[in-house]
């Protein structure tokens, strides 16, 4: 499977190389049997799609996790990492998606904390040392100032200034520019060429690809859990990358049934929303979702969907725009009040245990969730939900002891079928799935696609945030692209393919920027 | 004059104690363990630090003993917490009801023996002037003719004060209760910092609990000698804002309503114009310190203060997310 | 993590070992497994207590025997067990409903005492109603009284995210110092001695097999609390919460209001519990300072050790309420002070918390080494 565009790839000046490294989470393969190595003075971008097995490997790097198999080798000595302590020991440093400072300390002090120097007592001298790293790298924090009043791109220079401190030679990035402006990320990269200029061996983990093209000498892909290939950037373009990372089309026989198109449901009108940190993360987005289709939306993760789920769901705050149901705007109202409205509208959140479902509640309980406080009775009515529960895990197949089981105590695909068939027994005119065959088998996979085109063609409109082409290609009526919170265009998937696709996704050219921002 | 400086003293002799439980509580929250057991853990320290001085005749003897009885519970709790990830709440609790039930026990059976300390540690034990300072007027009565015991509360309290905020292993306690994943990622380890706090804390507080059976007990062993001061000193934790140096003024604060109450009529005595004063029913006095500190906690939670409040992670068991 | 303290000073370069095992999460085990799991823990603790008691010379099987003997052999020693079990099930019980929707209500104990603050209130303001009203009215008062010192704590955990261990720990002192302030001051019976009179005829509870019913009141509790919590659409709301909050506001509810609630209503059966001790025969029928003793402390162990299950926190109490009574009549049989009550307590808890571990987790020797070492040559 492994085609090294480079065959070279022991030659003595390489840093860090990963043989055979497996991973597994339960009986899920998060990494499988993969090899990597980067030199001395140069950049390795990793890059992959969400759920293909980045962070798990890096992880692995920095101590967070221990492979299942498979050996690490620093400068060609082979080693295990057990903790961050020991990553840090043989100079890995990770500059994680989130960033791990102490809040209410200085940023010199965060550098201070975890470095191993002689004498007892903190002096003023920290301050001078901090700052002499940040010169040497042209790094820009002030080492004084506390980190709670720090900016997201100070934050990540104190982290990067904070490893290099330690005397990393191996620095990985995980998404660095995610939360950059291009100013700031212009700036990240000159600081990673004066790096690499200076001997580091530096992986960063991203799925821009302009960036890639950009910043990294060499390329390797990852492919659910495998590394497909490892290529010289100055070698490739954008469509070969590309086509690496999504792979060739596969046909996967999806039913697409045809149903005629009825009036609109859903219509998102120029909506903007802030996520928690207060950063815009959808923009200006419009889109109608109508009776019998179902509208994927595509994009790399977290291009906004979550936040972008939540707000119709009545779970989010918006910033700008509307949002009308029916003609009727539902922007701030409470799910309670959506739900006593009659709008008749399901959501299935990404995170099911966490947000979808209460996970120690048996299956039962969970099926009252949304209409428990129907009725005047104190009490609830588990005798319906006994009901509905033994109808959806018979119509599903849901394996499992009991209906009185637990749902955490079932596997992923079943948990999965619980709460999509809480939903759709609601026969909602309205039904949002937020990656709902993520972690599912093939088998369970294809339960939910049947179902979703069930709910298409009894006149529901779905919207489908997805995550492999493949399936929304085969799948999805319409699919529009998300690129950095923006639509990067809305188009029949009978008519695209899958590069296009993955193009509109990664690379938004400045003048479409302009474009959907007018 | 005399009276408020009498005051100011007995001010400072009964804030010592709290000054101990408050120092080691504040150690171990800081490196992220909320440990509820520092009213058993006085108990024991009291137990441990009478007995070892009733038999040894030995001061030293005696801290040791309160020290090293007060760092195995400490122990105890850091082994359920960090490494059997037991709830820190409950397991702190349990501690309570463990350690005032042992030193309970084995103080009936020492009380039928009516046990005094010898003379001469009581001798120690009843004051030492120190020299030049003790000179100083006002002050030197207050601060410096004082028992050995008060001095060691307050020189542990400033080292803990320093330890803490300015010294490299302080930094990395403090890292350790406020984001142990940063920590972790730093490469400060984060288990052995829980446990050696957690025991310092622990075996401070030991020794807060001999205080109490050493002086406040006059030679004689009392098994109620604790009853309730470990809870004031979590209490004053909050008040003096996890800071050492807090805990100085908290404890001095603390035991001046605890005096005061006694002493009211000293004082109006002597300042006819605070005659409302003893009108003021004495549980009020009693109560202030902790509706005080329930005003510092809400006041700072309102205003979403970063410094001076509880440790982010205080409480909170840290669990790497291996798998 | 314990191997997080293998860390050691050696350089990682040099230790191409991983530690010999890790911690693994395992799979949840069947309800028989689990009891089994706490049986063997009691029994540790017990062995372990029965090894304390033989050094101090006492055979602990007959110690244990007389621990036994002391709260069934007669009906005087088992109404003597049944006085001390009654408030420490009923404050159990309040404290569940909290400890499920994850809140720490560590106030018990205060919430306990203003129970019992508002009660004597209510028996002195309104002196001539008929004992039944009076009780009622009492109750009420009882329950408002609790109520509202577990509420002001849950008014600002909603607000502001005040922090609710220290808070609800904070206010059992002020209730303390309520009652000391009460029976110096206003509500003082003899001048010169702190103390407030014992509550009028009207105000005590009827007596059923020569005790008081506040043991009836307490059994009803531990259905109500498990219907309630089973059945209801509150209790219902009560467990989502404590399961997620963002799963709770998915399903539309009103988390602040679920959660201010539901802390008046664990404080307010803490204020009852108040309000029946203090109309009762182990008061007395008197307030003190002495009122709560402790029970709001020992409660939340009885609630944890009980998986905040109501039968099973009445398991708990019965077994807290033997060793109490028990180890206080053996302490005149053998001269063994009391207290052992509290080491046993103690170490059950130790070992059921340790155990907790055990349960979730299990250790499993690492085979990666050795794998990593093949791969090697």
């Amino acid at each position: 499977m492994t085609e090294t565009v480079n065959a070279k790839g022991s030659v003595p000046d390489v840093a860090i190389e990963l043989k055979g490294i497996t991973k597994k989470f339960g009986t899920v393969v998060a990494n499988n049997n993969i090899d990597l190595s980067v030199r001395r003075g140069e950049i390795l971008a990793l890059l992959g799609e969400n759920g293909s097995g980045k962070t798990t490997l890096m992880n692995m790097l920095s101590g967070i996790y221990r492979p299942d198999s498979g050996s690490v080798f620093i400068d060609g000595k082979r080693v295990v990492i057990n903790s961050p302590e020991d990553a840090k020991k043989l100079g890995i440093g990770m500059i994680h998606q989130h960033f791990k400072l102490v809040e209410v300390l200085t940023a010199a002090d965060n550098i201070v904390m975890g470095a191993e120097e002689r004498g007892v007592f903190l002096t003023r001298k920290r301050f001078e040392k901090t700052r002499e790293i940040c010169k040497k790298y042209g790094l820009n924090v002030d080492m004084e100032k506390y980190v709670y009043n720090m900016s997201v791109s100070e934050k990540q220079s104190l982290e990067i200034a904070k490893v290099l401190y330690y005397g990393a030679k191996i620095l990985i990035l995980d998404e660095p520019t995610a939360v950059l402006t291009p100013q700031e990320t212009k700036h990240l990269f000159e600081i990673l060429r004066s790096m690499r200029d200076q001997g580091c061996a530096i992986i960063i983990i991203t799925h821009k690809l302009n960036e890639v093209l950009e910043i990294s000498d060499r390329v390797t892909i990852l492919r659910k859990g495998e590394s497909v290939a490892t290529v010289e950037t100055r070698n490739t373009n954008a469509n070969e990358l590309t086509e690496l990372m999504v792979g060739r089309k596969v046909s996967l026989a999806i039913e697409r049934p045809k149903v005629k198109v009825g009036a609109n449901l859903l219509h998102v009108h120029h909506l903007t929303i802030e996520n928690s940190d207060g950063i815009e993360v959808i923009k200006n987005v419009s889109f109608d979702l109508n009776e019998g289709e179902i509208l994927g939306v595509a994009g790399i993760a977290g291009s906004g969907q979550k936040e972008l789920c939540e707000a119709i769901a009545g779970l989010h705050p918006i910033k700008k725009g509307a949002i009308l149901y029916k003609d009727e705007n539902i922007e701030r109202r409470t799910p309670r009040e959506l739900i006593n409205l009659g709008i008749s509208m399901s959501f299935i959140p990404e995170d099911r245990l966490g947000m979808g479902l209460a996970a120690s509640l048996d299956i039962t309980d969970n099926m009252m969730l949304k209409n428990y406080a129907r009725g005047k009775s104190p009490f609830v009515d588990r005798k319906t939900a006994g009901e509905t529960a033994k109808r959806i895990v018979k119509s599903l197949d849901i394996v499992t002891p009991s209906i009185n089981t637990p749902v955490r105590r079932l596997s992923g695909g079943n948990v999965q079928k619980v709460l999509l068939g809480r939903e759709i027994d609601a026969s909602p005119k309205v039904l949002i799935t937020a990656y709902p065959v993520r972690g599912l088998d093939i088998n369970s996979s294809y339960t939910i696609y049947n179902l979703l085109n069930t709910q298409k063609q009894n006149g529901a409109g779905v919207l489908f945030i997805g995550e492999d082409l493949d399936v929304m290609l085969e799948l999805c009526d319409r699919i529009m692209v998300l690129c950095h919170g923006r639509v990067s265009g809305i188009v029949k998937a009978s008519e695209v393919t899958k590069e296009q696709l993955g193009l509109m996704m990664t690379r938004l050219s400045e003048s479409e920027v302009e474009k959907n921002a007018g | 004059m005399n009276t408020i400086i009498n005051f100011l003293f007995a001010a400072v002799k009964n804030g010592a104690p709290l000054l101990l439980g408050t120092t080691g509580e504040i150690i171990t929250e800081k490196s992220g363990s909320l440990n509820l057991g520092v009213e058993g853990i006085m108990a024991l320290g009291a137990f441990a630090g009478y007995y070892a001085g009733y038999k040894t005749g030995s001061l030293i003897m005696a801290i040791l003993a309160a020290f090293l009885v007060g760092a195995l519970a400490g122990l105890i709790f850091a082994f359920l917490t960090v490494t059997l990830q037991a709830n820190q709440n409950v397991t702190g609790l349990t501690l309570t009801i463990f350690g005032s039930g042992v030193a309970l026990f084995f103080g009936e059976i020492l009380i039928k023996q009516r046990p005094k300390l010898s003379a001469a540690l009581n001798a120690l034990l009843s004051g030492t002037e120190i020299p030049l300072l003790s000179k100083i007027p006002v002050i030197g009565r207050i601060l410096f003719s004082q028992n050995i015991l008060v001095y060691l509360a307050i020189i542990i309290a400033v080292l803990a004060g320093i330890y803490l905020k300015y010294t490299r292993l302080g930094l990395k306690v403090r890292a350790v209760g406020e984001n142990p994943a940063a920590a972790d990622a730093s490469g400060i380890k984060v288990a052995l910092t829980r446990y050696v706090n957690a025991m310092l804390g622990g075996g401070i507080c030991g020794i807060g609990g001999a205080y109490l059976a050493l002086i406040n007990g006059r030679g004689d062993w009392d098994n109620n000698s604790v009853s309730g001061q470990g809870w004031i000193s979590v209490a004053l934790v909050i008040f003096a804002r996890w800071s050492p140096f807090g805990a100085l003024l908290g404890s001095l604060v603390f035991g001046a309503f605890y005096v005061f109450q006694i002493r009211v009529n000293d004082i109006v005595a002597t300042f006819p114009f605070l005659g409302f004063l003893s009108k003021i029913p004495n549980a009020f006095y009693s109560m202030l310190p902790f509706v005080i500190t329930a005003l510092v906690l809400v006041i700072s939670s309102v205003q979403k203060k970063k410094v001076g409040v509880q440790p982010s992670s205080c409480g909170i068991n840290y669990y790497r997310e291996d798998r | 993590m314990p191997d997080n303290l293998n860390g050691g000073g050696i350089s990682a370069q040099f230790r191409a070992k991983e530690p010999p095992f890790r911690v693994v999460k395992r799979a949840e085990l069947p309800l028989e497994k689990l009891i089994l799991f706490y049986v063997i823990s009691v029994l540790v603790a017990v062995v372990i207590g029965g090894l304390f008691i033989a050094l101090n010379g006492v055979n602990p099987f007959l110690y244990f025997k007389e621990v036994f003997s002391g709260c069934f052999r007669s009906g005087v020693a088992f109404r003597g067990l049944v006085r001390i079990i009654v408030p420490l099930l009923m404050v159990s019980l309040g404290v569940i409903l909290a400890f499920k929707m994850r809140y720490w209500n560590i106030g018990a104990e205060g919430q306990l005492i203003m129970g019992a603050v508002f009660a004597t209130w209510a028996s002195r303001a309104f002196p001539g109603l008929p004992t039944p009203i009076m009780l009622i009215v009492m109750a009420v008062a009882g329950i408002i009284g609790g109520g509202i010192w577990g509420l002001i704590t849950a008014f600002f955990k909603c607000r502001f995210n005040t922090n609710e261990t220290l808070f609800t720990l904070m206010l059992n002192y002020v209730a303390f110092y309520i009652v000391d302030y009460l029976r110096n001051g206003p509500w003082q019976a003899d001048p010169g001695f702190p103390g407030i009179g014992r509550l009028a005829a009207n105000s005590r509870l009827p007596q059923i097999f020569r005790l008081d019913i506040s043991w009836i009141v307490a059994i009803v509790l531990v259905f109500f609390i498990y219907i309630y919590l089973k059945y209801t659409k509150q209790g219902y709301e009560i467990a989502v919460v404590g399961d997620s909050i963002s799963t709770a506001r998915y399903a539309g509810m009103n988390v602040n209001r679920i959660m201010q609630r539901t802390m008046f209503l664990s404080a307010g059966i803490c204020g009852l519990a108040g309000m029946l001790k203090v109309s009762g025969v182990v008061s007395n029928y008197t307030l003190d300072t002495g009122i709560a003793s402790g029970v709001g402390f020992t409660a939340i162990s009885v609630a944890w050790l009980a998986k905040l299950n109501p039968f099973g926190v009445f398991v708990v109490s019965f077994l807290f309420g033997v060793l109490e009574k028990g180890c206080s009549v053996a302490e005149s049989t053998f001269h063994l002070s009391a207290a052992i009550t509290q080491i046993l307590q103690g170490l059950i808890l130790f070992t059921i918390l340790g155990s907790d571990f055990f349960i979730r987790y299990k250790l499993q020797l690492t085979r990666g080494g050795r794998k990593l070492n093949e791969h090697n040559n």
